[in-house]
């Protein structure tokens, strides 16, 4: 079973219909429990950093997340991703899981629309399996204004939007995090969500 | 890079795709969750539905097709139509929307837009827009379906949506829209150069080449049709082939 954490967040309802649709079993959950003994952990998310902070700080679930996550499959979807990182920058400096180091700021190259909004190529940095079986020409679906500042070696796949945009990270162990959103992302999307499932043990 | 997305369109009414909304007659034409599935195969973007239904009961009937459509379709759904309050906002998100297209209640109620994007966030507030040109690079923003002139200039009101966090912006030309001769270029062009959100394109298509003029023309970052692609004169697909053929980037 794969816990979606509701935080209070973000379209959970997106996210468990692609996953219903691919018959991965899951779960709407914002209990410790259940986070637990769950298989895989995705957290998804759309809003600004410090409220959805905040949202996870009180829920109490934040330490729980971040034993798990090192423990069992871990994806964060777009500001879920975000979340993943040191600290945030959106309107004051706040606080993130601290999964992978790096921070989030605001996109702000000259004559660039903001936000980041819709389909972009992923270009490939580090192979990971979440990648795999995918064309080499695959788009994925962004909204978003903040982006993921990180080592190179944490960037799976990145895109071009005024530069280099992280679009998928990856900590070498059980922790992932896409900026796009691969419930909204059609085959490519799909493929990914399924890739994610296929690392349950 | 970004690549230009293509919109389909479906008007909705009474959990119908109807075509024909401002003349008498309208004729029901399908299933819209069928009609989703289609463009999502032919390589749609993003879908928008609209509510063009005036009942209470119609409204249900309605969010059942998002619901249903969002169960089946996995590219970003814009709902339009009757978005009147921030309950309506929150229930068209809980459907399956990811996005909300507010028009005439925004310019008698801007608020709206800055507590949509308050609460939701920017990305799901698309503010849809009806305009007409008045004199010389001068155009001025219509409500309840193009029918009612607010004496809104255009280009200040884009400014103030940008302003009152909108994501995004729809333009669609009251003086194009059904013509079927191209996209309102003029216009677009000023809206895009005034805002730094994504623009819209809609209002005109009538040809494939009208798609390519319009992203090689102006900043818009997408193209929104309906009756072009309802009856079957073009695939989303034999546009994008088309857009990809003329160097323009398309997924």
């Amino acid at each position: 079973m794969i816990a979606v954490i509701d935080y209070g967040a973000g379209n959970i309802f997106s996210v468990k219909n692609a996953l219903d649709y691919l018959g991965m079993e899951s779960k709407l959950t914002n209990k410790k429990e259940d986070i637990e003994s769950a298989d895989a952990l995705i957290l998804p998310g759309v809003g600004a950093f410090p409220s959805a902070m905040d949202m996870l700080n009180k829920s109490g679930l934040v330490d729980t997340i971040k034993t798990e996550a090192k423990k069992k499959p871990f994806l964060g979807i777009c500001l879920g991703m975000q979340l993943i990182f040191e600290k945030g920058y959106e309107f004051e400096e706040c606080d993130g899981l601290g999964l992978i180091p790096g921070s989030v700021k605001k996109m702000e190259e000259e004559n660039l629309i903001i936000p980041h909004m819709g389909w972009n190529k992923l270009e490939v940095l580090n192979d990971c399996p979440l990648l795999a079986g995918l064309d080499e020409n695959s788009f994925v679906y962004f909204v978003h204004s903040y982006k993921a500042e990180c080592d190179d070696k944490n960037i799976a796949a990145y895109s071009n939007y005024g530069g280099r945009v992280p679009a998928l990270v990856y900590d070498g162990g059980t922790v992932y995090g896409a900026q796009f959103h691969p419930e909204k992302s059609g085959e490519t999307g799909l493929k990914i969500l399924k890739n994610f499932g296929g690392l349950i043990r | 890079m970004l690549a230009k997305r293509i919109i389909p369109c479906l008007d909705v009414r009474n959990g119908k795709v109807v075509k024909g909304v401002n003349f008498e007659g309208i004729k029901d034409v399908g299933d819209p969750v069928e009609y989703a599935e289609e463009y999502n195969r032919q390589g749609a973007d993003e879908l928008v539905f609209y509510d063009i239904t005036a009942s209470f009961e119609g409204r249900g009937v309605f969010l059942d097709v998002v619901r249903e459509t969002a169960k089946k379709v996995f590219v970003p759904l814009t709902v339009g139509g009757g978005i009147k309050t921030v309950d309506d906002i929150r229930e068209a998100l809980r459907a399956g929307a990811d996005k909300v297209s507010v028009n005439s209640q925004a310019v008698q109620n801007p608020q709206l837009i800055k507590d949509g994007a308050d609460i939701f966030g920017s990305q799901c507030i698309c503010v849809g827009i009806d305009a007409k040109k008045i004199a010389d690079k001068k155009w001025t923003v219509y409500i309840n379906g193009g029918r009612v002139d607010m004496n809104l200039d255009l280009i200040d009101w884009v400014k103030q949506i940008e302003q009152l966090g909108a994501g995004e912006i729809c333009l669609n030309s009251i003086d194009a829209d059904g013509t079927k001769a191209g996209f309102d270029i003029e216009m677009l062009d000023a809206v895009c150069k005034a805002v730094n959100i994504p623009v819209i394109a809609s209002g005109g298509a009538g040809k494939i080449d009208d798609f390519s003029e319009v992203f090689e023309k102006t900043g818009a970052t997408a193209a929104l049709a309906a009756s072009l692609f309802h009856f079957k004169e073009l695939t989303v697909g034999e546009v994008k082939e088309y857009c990809r053929g003329k160097g323009i980037i398309v997924r």
